[in-house]
Parts: C-alpha cells; sequence; structure tokens
C-alpha cells in the first residue's frame, strides 16, 4: 500500500524527536549495539573456520586431525557465544520497541485527556485510534527493526569485504563489481510493480466500498429488486481485479527469483575464479569453501538493506501521525488563581459570540440570565445547533467574545473541575463504560455507599431492572452499554447524575426509541431531579417545553427566539410555526 | 475448505503445473553444490582449468533453467490464486445477495462484509504461496538429506538428526508463542477499547471530572500488554540462535566425521565441502516453511469463515412461477391471525395481529420500541415471513407471489434513510428504472425534496457519497421517499420514515401524501401521535399485541395506551405541581 511520503525535513524532525524517546533507554541500546556486533564477527568468522578445517582434511591418511580437533573446539566456542549474543541481543532489542511503544502511548493517552474539544470532534474516533495503535506498534517495530538491520546489514557488508580481501583480492573485487547486479534487478522490479500494486488497491478500494454500500444497504436492494444490477456491476469491478490483481501478483513474485539468479552467477563466478586461484597455487580449498559461503551471505544484507529504506521511511511516516496527537496543542489550561466554583444556580450568557469555523458565525452577542431553579429549554429542529449551548455551557469549547458566567463569575476564572462537578449532564448519546453497573453509577461519586447508590437507583426508576440483572449491582454490562435497551442505558445515566445531584443540570430528551412507559419513567426522574434547581433541557416534548421558564428557539445553529411558551406564541414567529404544524391537517 | 475447491477446478492445470516446476527449480538448486564438489575433487585436484570451465557453464545453465521454471510456477500460481479468489468473491457475492432479512439480520452486515473482504484476499494469498512454496521448502529439506546419502550414508546421518531437531525447535517454538501472541493481541484489544472509551465518552469523562482514574486505567493495561510482549518476544526470541547452534554443531560434526571417513579413503574433500553446503541450505528452507505454515494457518482459518458464509441457507423460500394478485381488489393488505417471531427468539414479536387494509386507506401504526410496528409493515412485502397466520396481498398470499413481483407492488421507505453512490438521478431511478423526468420530479415534490435537489448545483445529477453522508439526515429521507414514490407504488410503507423532518415539513409531506393521483394504500409507521392523527385507521401495538384498532377520536376515547402516548406529547404531566412551584 502506498503511504503518504514526507517531506525531507518532517523526516527529520520526526526521526530526531523519535531518537529522543529511544534514548531514554541507553544502556540496552548501548549493550545492542556491541551484541550485534559479536553477533556479525561471529557468523563472518565460522565461515573461515569450517575452511580451515575443510584445509585439514586434504585425502586419504593425509588428515591433521589434531589441528582439526583445534579448530572444531574454536568453532563450538564461537557459536556459543554467537547464539548467547543474539539472544541477549533480541532481548534488548524487544526492551527497547516494547517499551518506547507502551511511553508513546501513554504520552498519547495523557494528551487525549487534555486535548480541547474541537480536535476530537473534528478528527473521527478511528483515525485516532489507528495512531495510538496501529501506528504506534508500526512505528516501534518498524525503526528498531530497520535500525539494528541496517547497522547488522552494514557491519556484515564490511566485515565480508574485510575478511574476504584477507583471503583474496581478486576475488573480492569480483564479487563487489557483480552483487550490486541484484539490488539493481530488485529495484528495477520495484518499480515496475509499484504502479502495479497502485492499481490494485484501487481497484481494491472500489471493490471494498461497492461490497461495503451493497451489503450495508442489502435490505434496500432487495426491497426494490435490484440483486441482479448489483451483481453485475460487482462483477465489473471483479474483473478488472482479477487482471490486475493477477499482474501485480505475477510481476511482485519476480523479485526473488531474479536475485536469486543473479546470485547463483556470483556463485559460479566465485567458483570458477576461486577453483583456478587454488590451482594456481594462490589460495587454498578450504579457502574456496569459505569465499563461497561468504559470496552466499553477502547479498543477504544488501537485499535487507534495500528493504530498510522503505520500511524506514513507513515508519517514520507512522511516527509523524503518532507525534501529531501527542504534539497538538493542549486546551486552555485552568488559570492559576482559578477559584473553586460555589454555584448559586444563577447562570448568565453576557455578550457571548462563538462559531466552530470563523467563516460561519452561529452565536453573535448574545446575553441571557437564568435565575436559581429555573428551567431552559432548548428548542428546534434537529441540527440546528441545541448541543453547542451544552458545549459552552460546560466549557468543552470556549466562547470567542463575551463570556459565559455562573453565579456572576466568568468560567474562564474558576476551575474546570469545579465547573462541571457543578453540573449533572444526561445526554442523549446515553454512554457507558465497560466496568460493572456500580462502577458506572459511582462515576460521579466514588466513594458512594451502597445505600446511596441504591437510593439514586430507586430515585431513577432504574433500581428494579438493574435487580433482576444477574449479578445485580455487580453486573458488568459490555462496551457502550452492551446488552441493554436504550431506555434502561438513559435510566442508568440518570441514576448516575441522581447519585452526585450537582445543583444545575444539563438534559437531552431522547426522540425515539423508548417504549412508552420507560420514558414516563424517566420523565418522572427528570422531574424529580429538576425540583430546585437551574436546567438546561433539549427538549423535544412539547409537555416539557410549555413548562419551561425561558425557551430558546435555535435554527441553524443559531438563537433566533426567545421567551415563554405564550410570549413565543404570541410573536407568531419561528416557533408558533414549529407549534402550530403539529395540529395541521 | 474442501467446497472451496471447487473454485480451484477450473484452474487445475495451474495447481498441477506451478508446484511441479518449483520442484524442478528446486531440484536443480540442489545439484549445485554437486557441481561444486566436482570442480574440487576432479578439476582441482587434477589441475583441469578446461573441467572448471566447463562445470562453471554448468552452473551458469542450471541458474537459466531454474529461473525459467521459477518464472513459469510463479505465473501459474498467480493466476491460479487470482482466478480462485475472483470465482470465490463472484459466488460469495451473489449468495449473500440472496440473503434473506432473518439470515442478514443473525449474520450481520460487518460480519459479511469481512468475510468478502478479508478473508479472500487471506485466501488468495493462501493459494498463491501453497502453490509456490508447499511443496518446493519440504522437497528441498528431504532433497538435501537424501543428496547427502547419495554421497556418504554415515556423513548422512547427521542430517537424519538435525534435521528433525530443527523441526521441533521451529515449530515447538511457533506452538508455544502462538497462543502467547492471542494473549498479546487481547492485550492490544484492551488497550484500544480503553482509548475508544476515552474518545467516545470524553464529554461525559470530563463532565464527571474522571480524566485522572481513566488515565491510570490507560496506564495499567498498557503497562500488562508491554510486559506480555516482552515474555513473548523472550520465547519466540529463542528460534534464531537455537537453530544457529543446531546447524553449525551439525557442520562441526560433519567436520568431524568428514575428517574420519577422508582419512579412511571413503569421502574427497570436495564431497565434504558439497555436504557443508547442504546443511546450509536447510535452514534457510524450514524458516520459509514455518512462515508458510503459519500463513496457511490463517488462510485455512478464513476459508472455513468463507465456506460458512457460503452454506448460510438463504432462509426463505420462493415461488418460481408465483400467482399474481388483482391491483382492483378493493382489500389491498389483509393480516390474518399473523404471528410473527424472530428467528433464535423466546417470544412472539407479533401475535394474532388482524386487520383489513382497504385500497387507498392510510393505516397509521404507532407504539412505544420493540413493539412490533417494523415486524408488521415488513411481513407486507415478504421481508420476513409470519410463524402463523396469512398475509394476503391483493387478494394472494404473499407465500404464493413471485417474490420480485410482491416486491414490485410495494413500495418501502425503511426507517433508516439508505442511499447508494451515484447521481440523485440513479438513486432515484431504482424505484423505476424507465420513469421520466417529470416523473421524478414530481416524486421529488410530494415527498417535500424538491427543493433539496434544486438547491443542489448538479440537480438530478449532483453525486451522491457513499451512504448519501453529503446530505443530511432530513434530506436523505426525504428523498428515500421519492425514490419510493418513482415506483408509483399500490401499497407505500413509511417506516418512521419522517423521524428527522420537523414538523411542518412532516405535516406538508402527509397532505401531499393525499392528493398523490393513484392513490396508494399507505402505511405510516410513527412514535408521534400527531403525524397519524388523520389516518383512516389506526393500530395501536403493545408489545406485539393490537390494544387499540380505529380512528384518533375513537382511540383517545377507548384505548388507554393510546391516550398514554397521546398525552405524553401533548399535555403537561403534573401541571399543577410545578406552576404553584
Amino acid at each position: 500500500m502506498p503511504k503518504e511520503k514526507l517531506s525531507r525535513d518532517t523526516q527529520k524532525e520526526t526521526l530526531r524527536k523519535v531518537l529522543d524517546r529511544v534514548l531514554v533507554y541507553k544502556l540496552p541500546l548501548l549493550l545492542s549495539l556491541i551484541l550485534a556486533a559479536l553477533v556479525v564477527a561471529g557468523s563472518l568468522y565460522l565461515p573461515i573456520l569450517t575452511g580451515q578445517g575443510v584445509d585439514c582434511i586434504l585425502g586419504p591418511g593425509q588428515v591433521d586431525f589434531s589441528t582439526l580437533l583445534g579448530i572444531l573446539v574454536r568453532m563450538g566456542v564461537t557459536i556459543l557465544i554467537t547464539a548467547l549474543a543474539q539472544w541477549f541481543m533480541n532481548r534488548c532489542n524487544n526492551l527497547i520497541t516494547y517499551h518506547v511503544s507502551r511511553d508513546l502511548r501513554n504520552q498519547a493517552m495523557d494528551k487525549i485527556q487534555v486535548l480541547p474539544l474541537s480536535y476530537l470532534d473534528t478528527h473521527s474516533v478511528g483515525s485516532i485510534l489507528s495512531r495510538v495503535i496501529a501506528d504506534v506498534d508500526q512505528l516501534a517495530d518498524g525503526l528498531l527493526l530497520g535500525f539494528t538491520q541496517l547497522f547488522s546489514g552494514v557491519l556484515t557488508i564490511l566485515g565480508t569485504l574485510l575478511f574476504m580481501f584477507r583471503v583474496n583480492g581478486l576475488i573480492t573485487l569480483l564479487v563487489v563489481c557483480l552483487t550490486p547486479l541484484s539490488l539493481v534487478v530488485a529495484s528495477f522490479i520495484a518499480k515496475r510493480t509499484y504502479h502495479l500494486f497502485l492499481e490494485q488497491s484501487r481497484v481494491r478500494g472500489r471493490q471494498t466500498a461497492l461490497i461495503d454500500e451493497m451489503i450495508g444497504g442489502q435490505k434496500v436492494v432487495q426491497a426494490f429488486g435490484r440483486e441482479a444490477a448489483a451483481l453485475e456491476e460487482f462483477d465489473q469491478v471483479n474483473e478488472t481485479l482479477r487482471d490486475c490483481s493477477g499482474k501485480a501478483t505475477f510481476f511482485s513474485s519476480l523479485t526473488n527469483p531474479c536475485t536469486r539468479f543473479v546470485n547463483n552467477m556470483v556463485y559460479a563466478a566465485v567458483c570458477v575464479a576461486g577453483a583456478l586461484l587454488v590451482i594456481s597455487g594462490k589460495i587454498t580449498v578450504g579457502s574456496l569453501s569459505a569465499l563461497l559461503s561468504y559470496a552466499n551471505q553477502y547479498t543477504k544484507p544488501f537485499n535487507e538493506i534495500s528493504g530498510v529504506v522503505t520500511e524506514l521511511q513507513n515508519a517514520l511516516a507512522c511516527g509523524a501521525r503518532v507525534l501529531e496527537i501527542i504534539e497538538a496543542p493542549a486546551q486552555v489550561p485552568d488559570a492559576p488563581d482559578a477559584a473553586t466554583l460555589v454555584p448559586d444556580g444563577r447562570v448568565g450568557m453576557d455578550h457571548v459570540s462563538f462559531s466552530y469555523t470563523p467563516d460561519r458565525p452561529l452565536i453573535q452577542d448574545y446575553c441571557l440570565q437564568v435565575k436559581p431553579g429555573q428551567r431552559v429549554a432548548l428548542v428546534g429542529p434537529t441540527g440546528c445547533g441545541k448541543t453547542t449551548v451544552i458545549n459552552l455551557l460546560m466549557r468543552f469549547y470556549d466562547v470567542d467574545k463575551g463570556a459565559v458566567t455562573v453565579a456572576g463569575e466568568d468560567i474562564r476564572n474558576v476551575t474546570r473541575e469545579s465547573l462541571r462537578a457543578s453540573y449533572g449532564m444526561v445526554l442523549q448519546e446515553t454512554w457507558l463504560k465497560r466496568g460493572s453497573i456500580r462502577e458506572n453509577l459511582t462515576m460521579g461519586k466514588p466513594d458512594a455507599t451502597q445505600e446511596e447508590i441504591i437510593a439514586a437507583a430507586k430515585a431513577s426508576h432504574a433500581h428494579s431492572f438493574i435487580q433482576r440483572l444477574p449479578q445485580g449491582y455487580d453486573t458488568i454490562i459490555g462496551e457502550d452499554g452492551g446488552s441493554l435497551s436504550q431506555g434502561q442505558k438513559q435510566l442508568l445515566c440518570i441514576a448516575r447524575v441522581m447519585l452526585c445531584l450537582p445543583p444545575m443540570l444539563i438534559l437531552d430528551e431522547a426522540t425515539s426509541s423508548i417504549d412508552t412507559r420507560t420514558e414516563i419513567k424517566i420523565q418522572q426522574a427528570f422531574a424529580t431531579m429538576m425540583k430546585g434547581r437551574t436546567s438546561f433541557i433539549v427538549a423535544h416534548r412539547l409537555s416539557t417545553i410549555r413548562q419551561a421558564d425561558v425557551i430558546l428557539v435555535m435554527k441553524d445553529g443559531q438563537i433566533i427566539e426567545q421567551g415563554n411558551h405564550e410570549s413565543l406564541l404570541a410573536q407568531n414567529g419561528f416557533y408558533a410555526k414549529l407549534y402550530n404544524s403539529q395540529f395541521e391537517e | 475448505m474442501k467446497k472451496l475447491l471447487v473454485y480451484l477446478r477450473e484452474y487445475t492445470l495451474e495447481c498441477i503445473v506451478s508446484p511441479l516446476f518449483k520442484m524442478l527449480e528446486a531440484g536443480f538448486d540442489l545439484c549445485v553444490p554437486l557441481v561444486v564438489a566436482a570442480v574440487i575433487d576432479v578439476g582441482i585436484a587434477g589441475n583441469d582449468r578446461s573441467y572448471i570451465l566447463w562445470m562453471c557453464l554448468v552452473l551458469v545453465v542450471l541458474g537459466l533453467v531454474g529461473l525459467a521454471c521459477s518464472l513459469v510456477a510463479q505465473w501459474y500460481a498467480a493466476k491460479a490464486a487470482v482466478g480462485f479468489a475472483a470465482k470465490v468473491r463472484h459466488a460469495l457475492f451473489e449468495h449473500i445477495l440472496s440473503l434473506s432479512y432473518t439470515q442478514q439480520d443473525n449474520q450481520g452486515t460487518a460480519t459479511l462484509i469481512t468475510r468478502m473482504t478479508s478473508d479472500i484476499n487471506q485466501l488468495q494469498n493462501g493459494v498463491n504461496m501453497a502453490l509456490r512454496l508447499m511443496l518446493r521448502s519440504p522437497f528441498v529439506v528431504f532433497g538435501a538429506m537424501v543428496m547427502a546419502f547419495t554421497i556418504d550414508w554415515q556423513a548422512a546421518l547427521i542430517f537424519v538428526v538435525v534435521i528433525p531437531l530443527l523441526c521441533l525447535v521451529i515449530f515447538g517454538i511457533m506452538a508455544l508463542s502462538m497462543p502467547l501472541q492471542k494473549q498479546v493481541q487481547g492485550g492490544l484489544d484492551q488497550v484500544l477499547g480503553i482509548t475508544r472509551e476515552n474518545l467516545t465518552g470524553v464529554r461525559v469523562i470530563r463532565a464527571f471530572n474522571r480524566q485522572g482514574p481513566e488515565g491510570e486505567r490507560f496506564r495499567g493495561a498498557n503497562q500488562a500488554l508491554d510486559r506480555l510482549q516482552q515474555f513473548t518476544g523472550k520465547i519466540s526470541g529463542a528460534t534464531n540462535p537455537l537453530t544457529f547452534v543446531i546447524i553449525n554443531l551439525g557442520i562441526v560434526a560433519i567436520l568431524y566425521t568428514g575428517g574420519i571417513r577422508v582419512n579412511t579413503g571413503s569421502l574427497t574433500q570436495g564431497q565434504v565441502v558439497a555436504l557443508v553446503n547442504y546443511m546450509n541450505q536447510i535452514l534457510v528452507e524450514l524458516v520459509k516453511m514455518a512462515n508458510t505454515i503459519v500463513l496457511e494457518v490463517k488462510a485455512m482459518a478464513s476459508a472455513a469463515r468463507v465456506q460458512a458464509a457460503l452454506e448460510l441457507p438463504v432462509g426463505q423460500e420462493t415461488r418460481l412461477v408465483g400467482k399474481t394478485g388483482d391491483s382492483s381488489h378493493p382489500v389491498a393488505v389483509e393480516f390474518q391471525e399473523v404471528s410473527a417471531r424472530y428467528q433464535g427468539a423466546g417470544a412472539d414479536s407479533l401475535s394474532e395481529i388482524s386487520f383489513q387494509a382497504l385500497r387507498g386507506q392510510t393505516i397509521g401504526v404507532i407504539g412505544g420500541t420493540g413493539c412490533g410496528k417494523t415486524t408488521l409493515v415488513n411481513l407486507i412485502p415478504r421481508f420476513y415471513d409470519a410463524s402463523r397466520g396469512r398475509v394476503l396481498v391483493d387478494g394472494v398470499d404473499v407465500k404464493d407471489y413471485d417474490l420480485q413481483d410482491l416486491r414490485r407492488r410495494v413500495g418501502v421507505v425503511p426507517q433508516k434513510a439508505v442511499l447508494f453512490r451515484g447521481t440523485i438521478r440513479e438513486n432515484l431511478l431504482w424505484g423505476n428504472e424507465n420513469a421520466t423526468d417529470d416523473q421524478l420530479w414530481q416524486a421529488l415534490e410530494i415527498a417535500q425534496a424538491a427543493q433539496v435537489v434544486r438547491d443542489k448545483p448538479g440537480g438530478l445529477e449532483e453525486e451522491v457519497e457513499q451512504g448519501g453522508r453529503n446530505f443530511s439526515g432530513g434530506q436523505r429521507q426525504r428523498l428515500t421517499i421519492a425514490r419510493a414514490l418513482v415506483r408509483r407504488p399500490e401499497i407505500l410503507i413509511l417506516d418512521d420514515s419522517a423521524s428527522a423532518l420537523d414538523f411542518a415539513t412532516d405535516a406538508a409531506l402527509r397532505k401531499a401524501l393525499r392528493s398523490l393521483p393513484d392513490r396508494p394504500t399507505v402505511f405510516i409507521v410513527s412514535q408521534r401521535a400527531a403525524s397519524l392523527r388523520f389516518a383512516g385507521q389506526i393500530l395501536v401495538l403493545d408489545d406485539g399485541a393490537v390494544v387499540g384498532h380505529g380512528t384518533h377520536d375513537q382511540l383517545l376515547e377507548s384505548c388507554p395506551v393510546y391516550k398514554e402516548i397521546y398525552d405524553s406529547q401533548f399535555k403537561l404531566p403534573g401541571e399543577e405541581g410545578r406552576k404553584n412551584a
């Protein structure tokens, strides 16, 4: 798969930052390098010893046993040392790789906790997840593997050349001149196949999109009897995919046989040249055997190194993506002298202007005073921006101009923690975490007693269904509520707030998908909570709306009308139109 | 796996030729050490330069022939694997498209899509590598041993010891580390799960000031993953050193035995070199073999999943030659004591439903979530089958229809508004391929979607992205309504299709529907009492049973559930308590 390429500067920059994180583990890194050198030396020394051993075995009656035994013992020791070095090197590398990924993930998570909501709202969960999980993996893997391979590859090449040169200069020259050929062949094939792979992944992407769409919307496909048309469209893409996939597969599979062929030719050349030198008495048969195994070994690091470059580039691209999160600007921290908020139920908006993007102004110079205990209903068509108000009240977003005040205090002058602890929030997207019911309920009050928990659950009509669950309050629920119904999840969210019961509330009425009986329970629970508390309600139900002290009518992200039910009807504006359309024939 | 082999049958030739040529290539590779031995024993020992040059030529020829064989093998392997995958993909896609709604619900869309994509890709790769390596690697390993035997059976005994030892180490460590790898994957899933939770629940977590504990939880899982990875790495990292030791000790043994045997004249120097070379060849191939086996195990698992998907029963019988209903029958739809139960469910989702929908009438269906509203309307175009009772459309049991004929009579607007990639026009033409522009615009007008289309620069030719994500929820709903209207159906089903519309648009839509020239029978499923007020008859469902049946006014009098729903939406509960507070 083609990955985006980074510019040289960002590459260097990323490399430096990643290295900083690797250098935390200096000792293992140093050890790893030393051990790698040891491994290379050992594996290069063995063919020489083997060659010397062969030279002791000339022919019948001409075997020098005492020297041979000495050589064999030396081989045994070398083998053991090399193997041990290999194992410890691997341990060091694992240590570095996994610790670095752990550190990167922790840093990413720390950052996620303080990122402004505007960042999280504009980046899909999937893309952030793939950075924290897959990209970190690839970065650590690719980088370390790349480095060790590069390091031991270069060492092997240099070592081989040195050893070979000591045996015979002519043959070394031969090998040095010929081996790059296999690299040339490999990169030639890689270049030629690159566009084939691009094409393949393009067509495959097209096919996946089609599959996704047709199977995802299969019920509609069947309802309209479009099965045959869908299959026909699919077959077209499928045929194209078969063709280009076949080509890509074949041409890329040429690399191995072709480089193997070049290597075989090098081998043949060394064999002939070496044999001729043996005849002329320049080298021994043992040296020839050592040279031959070098010729075999010599091309391997070359092939590895050529792969390393792309691997490193890929790892750096992943690194850049991970660092983008880690280095994303955090939200504005609480002011150093931020006070702890003491809420008294007053909430205000003082000439507030706000927009998500500068070119699309939403709220402009808006003022609102809410007295303690008042109910504010947010009303308007779906997608009209009711959550914007919640975002501002909870300080998930900061206003552009003006100020949101609580108890007369600009909320930017108080700690986020105390501000948010003053609100109880029940959103329509009921979010529950994986864990027991109890853990979920005590989110706002971790030290709540069993009695308090049960009391809160009873008050929010959740107790009876919780009791019916297999392990009651200790039942583990899966990610996002698992097998609970939408209504039950909502009741749990209410109980969660009921337990800590802050002085101000933000509630979101469910639009649909809850049965009537549960719905009534939820409304009763809402009513219990709201008694004497300043509440903001995203309202869909007429009854809720009519009860509100202040109704904010929103459209296209803006607050266009404000007042109570009667005064708004008298205005005969958008609200009146909305209201009347319910009764129209 | 076996059943999938059918799709390879057309590539039988390729499947024989490819491994055969791979083996040929390996055979030529195996000859190389023998040639080198001859160079040493004949050429060097006899000071015969021309012999050496001749042998060199032999090496070149061996290389060339090997390359040629290999190219042939790769070509046929690629052809067979890719062709096979294309055939399986076609067969599976066709099969999935024929699955009934029940089967789709049971399987889940995501699973089916994975079968179609990554599983089949895995399978294609598996076939390709199997053809290329499954025979070659064992052939080289055992070939090397056999060659060793032809040189000297006593020295060859070393191979008999080394090869099983290597296999033991390689496959043993593989067997040990595979379950550990699974644990590592599990640990990674944990980390992923916590991260996802922290992203999806960010508002709640911050509202409750839980960043600290959540961060701790993440660190804990992350640390556990690190430890698990280190442990797994320790075990799988033993492979390289161990195989290195075994192979090289094997070489030591060859040199030692070789020394003795050469001394007595039963072996030559060149042959010792050849034996060493064979020893070196074994390791590379065994490692390749181990990797191929990992790949093939994965491919087999994918194959099993693909086959299971292919063997899913379609889940519904249809008539090849169906009866045809009379489109002027006064009763458009009739339910006769219909019960329905989803597969595997413990209780009926609909029980004993009976009613008649007259031609041209509007029928409202109301009730809470999970009360069976959608199930009821889904029985009409036979998306699901009734478990008891009969559903009649135009006087004929839906089970006696040809499915296509039945579904042509019905226009469905499903709850979830799904559009497909293409232009708006292409999407609308799904309803009726021969519709004229006038008919399209007429449908758009009625569906309150004409303005949406007019506002787009491309008009009818405006591109719709996958899933229609370049349109808002309300726009999509209106377009799907238009798509159903283009069909000019006898029966129109709106399954909670106006939920994303504001009250005003909803009202305008209902008004327009009543003015349709061919007066279809309309089913409106809704949670909003306001949407159904003026329906000819309203069915009130509660827990799968009809608890009320009549007009709005009748139901307000006679049906407590309906009144409850209506009141919850229109009246103020506890009016007195609040006003005085």
